[in-house]
């Protein structure tokens, strides 16, 4: 071979692409401004009212996050491929009925009842997956039907009775009302750090020539979820211990981490989210990906109504309604999720959830109306993305800088 | 990362250098290709050779039917009548699917690549590598595999990245240029098609883009070249087809000839010129 001709100048003593740092000056602020919401949340809520802070609120906390942070998670996959779910709320609605019916009228064992509310999340959500794709339908208007169809449905089966159905099957009330032993939150939080560490390492040797502040910045981003993981153990256990809702929740975002991030197919949604048509060129099925994502996304708002079910005893015509659907979207884009597509992370519709849910929890301690919370939410959405849109601006400059 | 995409040379076996085993081979021909469109006849009966190790450039003006004989071999088109022959043999190509598993890579104007992924998914995307124990089998993304083999890909073609990992909205044109014509040669393609490939590039990029397209034709790739720009044509092509209102009008050599021979074939203007040639 022939020395290598340098057909594309490398800018050498420039930083990598791919170091933290550099990332922060081309505008990819990633966790940071959902990170910074949620210690300034904290901090106001302390000063305003030191019991905002006490591990029984923060066992409150982390039990009132779970309905919201479910349905966020799988409104994010949708906002990954630029289409948008308006319809999670009235779908987790709907199918909390279909749970306590079929447990409490038909007296079906809990874990066949609670999977196939699961199931007929997912056959709804394949159904609007399938208007999108196949008629073309924009996908705000399908789930905007799906709505308004799936809330009419669920009132048609509640309003029967008075209103509300109560449900007294041992697992799923157990669901939001179980703590897990001391000994387990332990072990579950030496695995969270011992990944952490593999994960660090592994990243660490890839770069052996990575800058001293990307290093810090890397071992940073490694602490960053232990951290998490032992401060929360650390204040919950001093109330009742873990909730186990808190521990379904974090699986469900670490498993949608994982696919997300680690498998072919969540670089195929990124790429349909990027770029369809070059998704398509390259031989993905762009519908197909769609659909399925539609599919998950309404099977994570029926865990989402589950898990409503299992905190109010009872499902009545409200489950799943009022505001929970725009925060849950609101909740991914504080997080960082673009809605135009392709940009976003999972953890950060966690994160996102979590502010959402702290304003709510402190701001209920201040005795402030929900209007106030409206208020409060829809101020810190609109910070998110405008901190955002100043960011894009410099990752298009950076971008551009090239091209 | 930049270790990776620099790394230690890599030595290609000659059979990756190149995988026709022969330069004369005729890797694509097409016999008689005709394609209407409502009352246009975009292409009428034409026929052209692709040779292994060999740039072809197709020229002509506008609507001549250089795209429309590039989409029907890309399987985007599909043709009323003719042949399609690859190693000789008759092959019927009427999806982007049929295409790439013919060996046939189309590296588009607009280069169909994800700006929010990064270099290696991009050249991988649709293909990605994985791995995984047992339940899992194939789930997870072999990424240090991925890596090698890119970085061995732009070493072959004597292209630079930045980093490996750098989302592609962060690279410039030629950088561009060269991501797309690097998945031909991670995917082993034996054809590639380019459709205008240095139009929206610079003086030096476009340099740059040549050598790329150089280097791929060294490593025994056939390759079909759609440009207006007769610096590209005589600067990589062996061969030219100068298409006019679908018609094949002349098969040139970039030696025999000048650019203005070239333009004047193409427009039609000058019958002189066809005369003498």
């Amino acid at each position: 071979m022939e020395p290598a001709v340098s057909g594309v100048p490398d800018p050498s003593g420039e930083p990598s692409h791919d170091g933290f740092v550099s990332r922060l000056r081309q505008g990819e602020l990633g966790f940071i401004p959902v990170l910074v919401a949620l210690l300034v949340a904290f901090v106001v809520f302390h000063l305003a009212n030191p019991y905002f802070l006490t591990p029984r609120n923060m066992s409150n906390l982390a039990l009132q996050v779970g309905v919201l942070g479910v349905m966020s998670l799988g409104v994010s996959l949708v906002l990954f491929v630029g289409e948008i779910d308006l319809s999670a709320g009235s779908v987790s609605g709907v199918c909390a009925v279909v749970l306590v019916l079929m447990a409490s009228w038909y007296g079906i064992p809990g874990p066949v009842a609670i999977a196939a509310a699961i199931l007929c999340g997912a056959a709804i959500g394949w159904i609007h997956g399938k208007c999108i794709t196949v008629i073309g339908a924009p996908s705000f208007i399908v789930t905007l039907t799906g709505l308004l169809v799936w809330q009419g449905v669920q009132r048609m089966l509640v309003g029967n009775q008075i209103g509300q159905v109560l449900i007294d099957d041992p697992l799923v009330l157990s669901i939001a009302s179980t703590f897990m032993p001391f000994w387990l939150s332990l072990l579950l939080v030496a695995v969270i750090t011992a990944s952490a560490i593999v994960v660090c390492s592994r990243r660490w040797k890839q770069q052996p020539e990575a800058a001293p502040f990307d290093r810090l910045a890397l071992l940073g981003h490694a602490a960053l979820f232990p951290a998490m993981a032992i401060i929360a153990v650390a204040v919950l256990s001093n109330h009742m211990g873990v909730p186990v809702l808190l521990l379904v929740l974090v699986g469900l975002a670490l498993v949608l981490t994982f696919v997300t991030e680690h498998t072919p197919f969540g670089v195929h949604v990124y790429a349909v989210g990027g770029n369809a048509e070059a998704a398509r060129r390259a031989g993905i099925d762009v519908a197909r990906t769609r659909v399925i994502l539609f599919a998950v996304c309404s099977a994570f708002a029926a865990i989402s109504g589950i898990i409503a079910v299992s905190r109010q005893y009872a499902v009545d015509s409200n489950t799943g309604g009022g505001n929970l659907v725009l925060d849950a979207i609101a909740a991914a884009v504080i997080g960082g999720t673009s809605l135009f597509g392709g940009r976003g992370r999972i953890p950060g519709a966690l994160l996102g959830a979590i502010v959402i849910g702290s304003v709510a929890n402190g701001l209920d301690l201040l005795g402030q109306s929900a209007n106030v919370k409206s208020i409060i939410t829809g101020l810190i959405l609109l910070a998110a993305v405008s901190v955002d849109m100043v960011a894009r601006k410099r990752r298009i400059r950076t971008g551009a800088a090239g091209a | 990362m930049k270790t990776s995409a620099r790394g230690p040379r890599l030595r290609l076996a000659p059979s990756e250098l190149d995988p026709a085993g022969g330069t004369a081979l005729e890797l694509l021909e097409t016999r008689n290709l005709s394609k209407r469109f409502g009352r246009v006849q975009a292409l009428d009966g034409v026929g052209i050779t692709v040779r292994a190790g060999s740039v072809l450039a197709l020229l002509g003006d506008n609507g001549a039917g250089k795209s429309t004989l590039v989409k029907i071999l890309s399987g985007a088109v599909r043709p009323d009548s003719g042949e399609i022959l690859i190693d000789g043999k008759p092959r019927s190509i009427t999806t982007p699917r049929h295409a790439s598993d013919a060996g046939i890579e189309t590296v588009y104007q607009d280069l169909a690549l994800c700006d929010n992924l990064s270099v290696v998914q991009n050249l991988f995307l649709g293909r990605e590598r994985s791995k995984g124990v047992v339940p899992f089998r194939r789930m997870v993304l072999d990424r240090p595999s991925m890596e090698r083999e890119a970085a061995r890909a732009f070493e072959s073609l004597g292209a630079r990245m930045p980093s490996l990992h750098s989302q592609v909205s962060n690279l410039s044109g030629g950088q561009r240029q060269a991501v797309a014509i690097a998945r031909a040669v991670v995917w082993r393609r034996r054809v590639v098609l380019f459709d205008e490939p240095t139009a929206a590039l610079g003086v030096e990029q476009t340099g740059n883009v040549h050598r790329l397209i150089r280097r791929l034709r060294d490593r025994g790739v056939g390759i079909v070249m759609i440009s207006h720009n007769m610096t590209d044509v005589f600067a990589v092509a062996d061969h030219m087809t100068v298409l006019r209102r679908g018609r094949k009008i002349a098969d040139l050599e970039p030696g025999s000839c000048t650019p203005d021979d070239v333009v004047a074939r193409i427009t039609g203007s000058d019958i002189a010129a066809e005369s003498r040639l």
